[in-house]
């Protein structure tokens, strides 16, 4: 059984065969690329199928015992977060390719098949260090992603954003070598039987190693005070990678979900308090520099970066109740959000084509104003999180696991001031682009998105730039739909992801493993 | 010997901390690479500090050795951050010749507009 390791592999071997072979056949790169990320949606499939019984599946690199091997280790929380991570590339490769995005630089399909591989990895492992390496893989890729097709503000953004990832990845050794020093180990299973060991008295070193782990992956996640990078990265990024970056959040959340419960979780007397004393307020104060930033954004991509933002403090304000109830509903809210943040930048991209900037301020309507205006409307409510799309659920959910007196007057008060805040934000960006245009006219251009004397015809979106976002939205009514199904996977998810002696049974234990 | 490592490390993580305050692009990839230097010199020392001993146990002996794995923490995360320096260095000057400027802050009233590569 090597389904474990097909995820990281097949990205892997992939890239440098399009990057190498297909460089100069770009239907060819476009072609394996699409088959590859489709091949990792079968496999995230077939994953999910293999750990939905509850079993934990441990994968030994080389065959070694664990705290002495690497291991990949899969249960519903790691299939789930493949078969995320799978599902949303088809949608941004899908736009990627159809938009033109792909052939206005070298190598995006070798950097995606990268980016893909390093997030598979991050998702599957379960060695902390092996965690920083897949870390740097997809840093890497994303380097290179972030300055595709280049140009000067785009160029200083990227900088901006490795010189932040890079302070961020010595901080992340720092804190390994701070935790291998005061544990002896780097297995996360291996960390979950030592670490509650360590008497309180003795445990300062690893509250250190325990705080800066926790801030490498708010850096990730863009949690405050360490979000400052987000807004620039994001507003600037090609848009079918921003996209594809909604789940580079995520990658930080899943970390600290991972990380923080196994390892310094519920049970380790030195270290158990810590996440939750300082991810509380953080997230709270995400909520609000979200909520403000896309109140106050200038730049329709700004302002779905700071929504981003906002969605991002949301899933952290659950995440820090570090209760089985309250991580179902993080993670509902997670794909839902994932999903929505990621079709908002690919209509946004739709748009912006076509108007050339992306100010938010009324110009001449483009061709086919009403279905951008009905998609963007489509996808803000479900980025604000109204009904009747899944958001809704999700921020129910979270509110309805958030009942505990000192946390439901702050969390309330901050996700329904911060979704009222979002969805005025949307409101006004969606008048200003659609309805505010259409009193103007454009020179030779009737006001009707149908008028035959459209500026550039040419410019008009064709169904296969249209059938990502729609693709994303009708996720997001499946999602709402089968709310139920996909709860009851969550809540076992969770429960599973709390009951750290099966983790460390699995994967430190004999005869049970795969391979 | 521990005073002398710990003080390296001090020196070379103040030294590469101050130079990344600096915001330009030369002084922040120089301070990366002093910071990583300090990491590398960490990770080594996160094995416990042993003089002139191998890092493999002597056979069947109750012989003294030194903590391997960090050995091979401290290779990986040099070979990274080895990596990383020259994509670094490659798109700092990207972001200088395209710019004209190596300051590493953006001005507050950047024009966000993405560059849509002539579409």
């Amino acid at each position: 059984m090597h389904w474990i390791i097909l995820p990281v592999v097949l990205p892997a071997l992939l890239a440098p065969l399009i990057g190498f072979v297909m460089r100069h056949d770009i239907m060819l790169a476009r072609t394996a690329s699409l088959a590859g990320t489709l091949a990792l949606v079968v496999l995230a499939l077939g994953l999910t199928a293999m750990a939905t019984d509850g079993t934990t599946h441990v994968y030994r690199l080389g065959d070694w015992p664990a705290p002495f091997g690497i291991v990949l280790v899969l249960d519903r929380l790691s299939a789930l977060m493949v078969l995320l991570t799978a599902v949303l590339a088809v949608i941004v490769l899908i736009h990627a390719i159809a938009s033109g995005w792909d052939v206005r630089g070298q190598h995006f399909h070798t950097l995606f098949q990268f980016q893909l591989m390093g997030i598979c990895g991050a998702f599957l492992t379960g060695d902390i260090f092996n965690l920083f390496v897949f870390f740097e893989v997809l840093l890497i890729a994303s380097y290179g992603l972030m300055i595709h097709s280049g140009g000067k503000n785009r160029m200083r953004a990227g900088l901006q954003y490795v010189v932040m990832n890079l302070a961020g990845s010595t901080l992340f050794l720092f804190a390994l070598g701070t935790l291998y020093a005061s544990t002896g180990t780097l297995n996360i299973a291996d960390l979950a039987i030592r670490v509650p060991e360590i008497p309180v008295e003795d445990a300062a070193l690893v509250r250190v190693a325990a705080i800066l782990l926790m801030v490498v992956f708010a850096v990730k996640a863009a949690l405050f005070p360490v979000q400052f990078w987000l807004p620039a990265t994001y507003a600037n990024a090609p848009a079918p990678v921003a996209a594809l970056f909604a789940i580079m959040t995520k990658v930080g959340a899943y970390a600290i979900l991972r990380v923080h419960t196994t390892a310094f979780g519920p049970g380790a007397p030195g270290t158990e308090d810590l996440a939750a004393t300082w991810l509380f307020p953080a997230a709270l104060a995400t909520i609000a520099v979200g909520a403000l930033g896309v109140l106050g954004a200038r730049h329709l991509m700004q302002m779905i970066a700071f929504s981003v933002l906002g969605s991002m403090g949301t899933l952290f304000v659950a995440v820090a109740a570090f209760s089985s109830a309250a991580t179902s509903a993080a993670l509902y809210y997670m794909i839902h959000s994932t999903f929505a943040a990621a079709c908002l930048f690919l209509i946004a991209d739709l748009v912006v084509t076509r108007r050339l900037t992306d100010t938010l301020a009324p110009a001449p309507p483009t061709v086919q104003n009403g279905l951008f205006a009905a998609l963007f409307f489509a996808t803000a409510i479900a980025m604000a999180g109204m009904p009747p799309l899944g958001g809704f659920l999700g921020k129910l959910l979270i509110l309805d696991a958030l009942r505990a007196p000192g946390v439901m007057e702050w969390a309330w008060t901050a996700i329904l001031l911060g979704s009222l805040l979002t969805i005025v934000g949307f409101a006004r960006a969606g008048s200003v682009l659609f309805w505010k245009s259409t009193a103007l006219t454009a020179p030779g251009a009737g006001t009707n998105a149908d008028t035959p004397a459209a500026p550039t015809p040419n410019l008009r979106a064709t169904p296969m730039q249209v059938a990502p976002v729609m693709l994303g939205l009708a996720i997001l009514a499946v999602l709402a739909v089968l709310a139920g199904l996909v709860s009851t996977y969550l809540e076992n998810a969770s429960v599973q992801l709390f009951d750290r002696s099966s983790y460390v049974d699995a994967v430190l234990g004999t005869g049970q493993g795969e391979n | 010997m521990e005073i002398i490592v710990a003080s390296t490390i001090a020196v070379l993580t103040a030294g590469g901390v101050y130079l990344m305050l600096r915001l330009r692009t030369f002084p922040v990839i120089l301070g990366l690479a002093l910071l990583s230097y300090a990491v590398n010199v960490f990770l080594f020392a996160s094995g416990r500090l042993a003089i002139d001993q191998s890092p493999i146990l002597a056979k069947y002996g109750a012989a003294a050795y030194t903590d391997p794995l960090p050995q091979a923490l401290v290779l990986t995360a040099i070979v990274i951050s080895f990596g990383m320096t020259a994509v670094l260095v490659m798109i700092g000057l990207g972001a200088y010749l395209e710019a004209e400027s190596d300051q590493i802050n953006l001005e507050p009233e950047t024009d966000n507009t993405p560059d849509n590569g002539g579409a």
